[in-house]
């Protein structure tokens, strides 16, 4: 069936992680709602450089925190926050694409 | 461990001069705390503040929290800490803090007192030295420093431990006023000090720092209390409106870092693959986080490099028949103006921020398309001297103000000016350059206490 991640999510934000990578959270809203997105495995490192127009080398990490329901993908910055060209210094409004994704899976 | 059985921290803001509620800090300080601790600092506002050495907060906010804080350390005999002063820990930020204090002491004739003020300032031929000697490593995904961005950079500051704030504390300081500073250095201090667990400690920092915003409803502008105990800590707000849940508090673990499970210091790294949250009636408790000394300790430095002067110019449109067309348009009159001055366009970089496309994601956007029916355009220019952005700005604007784009009817001038003056000299621009790790000497003396008496 096709879901979207929105509808299993009850945060999705993203912030700076630092001056020099950005880090998008998105915590569950219980716990079986983590495990179908854990489950389904569509939070990869070639899907969110898909999404973000980035190259699949500049997300460093994506990591599942069980204690919070949540998964978190950290990104390179484009640029470091502030520097000239800059858009979002806190990184605090990138999060948007997130609340679109969708995606296939068995439950 | 110290005869106390507890330790028992008062947080009271999330960086100090965004303020709290006269009613949450009462109710805090009815907890009986052993000290009362904030942080003044973050690089989340960018590189402006430490590269031009300016606050970020509000003299007046700064001054209001303190004048509680204050009175109530001398007159319990708590220690007062400030990590961060001044919001990015530099020289200037940390004695711009020292001024607000010695007003509050003497406007509120709190009586004699002696301050620990710790600089956290590292010398840039220091940096250099190290630099050449491969003793920096930059941190993920920061370009390598180069000898020249490092002369470009204003200032360099490196976050300090809990280890200097707890030799002011040896020395008998009334206040503690640190620069830059790891933002669970200062909550941690006192407790560490009592003999208390360091995991404990700096993990119970870690969310205190941020005050009620790991709370929910979540505040940045309120009180809350961490009580360290043996074998774990204690959360718990001061205000009805908002408590600790477990769920709060975990999700706060994620909260502006990389890893949540990992989090890298100095000296050492906070392990908190172990910890158990446990809500109870009036919080949370947390147990089982450890602290991993590493086996030489490092500490994080961070600079900022002047690039330049900033010109912007805030203009909109409301022609769709302009609209349909704005890139082409903006880069026709780029080809323009470049032909007009063609030195200063070639030594100045511009940025045409487009709101209703791409100005909020930039190239990151997913749907770089305009679906409204008007467009804020925003002229960013940056010079080499403020006078040369001053210009290039200015073109840029007239130009596309009368630029007669493809199918033009509304020929009396393309944009809508909601100021006048239409051009804002903005100043200098920074960068982040510095923010590497360094790995200390046996004999490094980075940041030692002053004790100035008031």
């Amino acid at each position: 069936m096709n879901r979207r991640l929105i509808d299993l999510a009850r945060v999705i934000r993203s912030k700076n992680a630092g001056p020099f990578e950005l880090t998008l959270d998105i915590i569950c809203k219980d716990e079986d709602a983590y495990a179908i997105l854990k489950r389904a495995q569509v939070i990869t490192p070639e899907r969110m450089a898909a999404l973000y127009h980035v190259p699949v080398e500049d997300i460093l990490q994506i990591i599942y925190f069980e204690p919070a329901h949540a998964v978190k993908v950290t990104m390179r910055r484009r640029i470091p926050s502030g520097a000239f060209g800059e858009t979002d210094i806190y990184g605090a409004q990138q999060h948007a694409p997130l609340m679109l994704m969708e995606f296939s899976c068995d439950t | 461990m110290h005869e106390r059985r507890t330790c028992t921290i008062l947080s009271p803001t999330a960086i100090l001069g965004y303020g709290f509620p006269e009613s949450s800090f009462e109710r805090a300080l009815a907890c009986d705390p052993d000290v009362i601790a904030v942080d003044g600092g973050s690089t989340d506002p960018g590189p402006y503040y430490l590269g031009a050495g300016k606050p970020f907060t509000n003299r007046n906010g700064v001054k209001r929290d303190l004048s509680y804080m204050i009175e109530a350390g001398l007159s319990r005999r708590i220690p007062v800490i400030i990590g961060t002063a001044g919001g990015s820990g530099a020289k200037v930020h940390v004695d711009w803090c020292l001024e607000i204090i010695r007003e509050i002491v003497q406007e509120q004739k709190l009586g004699a007192c002696k301050i620990g003020v710790i600089y956290a300032d590292i010398p840039g031929s220091i940096v250099a030295q190290r630099l050449a000697d491969g003793g920096i490593t930059p941190l993920a995904g920061v370009p390598e420093l180069t000898q020249e961005y490092l002369a470009q950079t204003t200032n360099i500051v490196a976050q300090m431990g809990h280890e200097p704030m707890i030799d002011a504390l040896d020395r008998g300081c009334d206040i503690i006023l640190a620069g830059r500073a790891y933002d669970p250095a200062c909550f941690a201090a006192v407790p560490i000090r009592m003999g208390f667990d360091p995991g404990l400690c700096l993990h119970a920092g870690k969310i205190l720092e941020c005050a009620a915003i790991a709370a929910t409803p979540g505040s940045g502008s309120d009180c809350v209390i961490g009580i360290i105990d043996e074998d774990h800590f204690t959360l718990k707000t001061v205000s009805d409106e908002r408590r600790f849940t477990e769920e709060s508090t975990c999700a706060h673990t994620l909260y502006e870092k990389s890893d949540p499970y990992h989090l890298p210091g100095p000296g050492g790294m906070l392990n908190l693959e172990h910890t158990e949250f446990r809500e109870i009636a009036d919080g949370v408790e947390v147990y089982g986080s450890v602290f991993e000394p590493s086996e030489h300790y490092t500490i994080k430095l961070e600079g900022a490099r002047l690039t330049g002067y900033r010109t912007i110019s805030i203009a909109a449109t409301r022609d769709p028949i302009m609209i349909g067309q704005l890139d082409e348009i903006i880069e026709q009159v780029q080809q323009r103006v470049a032909k007009l001055v063609p030195q200063l366009f070639a030594d100045s970089q511009i940025c045409v921020h487009q709101y209703g496309r791409n100005g909020v994601m930039g190239p990151m956007e997913p749907n770089p398309v305009y679906e409204g029916h008007e467009s804020v355009l925003l002229i960013d220019v940056l010079g080499r001297r403020q006078e040369d952005a001053d210009s290039v700005c200015s073109l840029m604007r007239s130009t596309l103000l009368h630029y007669g784009y493809r199918g033009r009817i509304a020929t009396a001038g393309n944009l809508a000016f909601p100021f006048s003056p239409s051009d804002i000299s903005t100043g200098e621009v920074y960068e982040f350059s510095l923010y590497h790790i360094l790995q200390q000497k046996p004999d490094d003396t980075f940041f030692p206490v002053k004790e100035v008496l008031l």
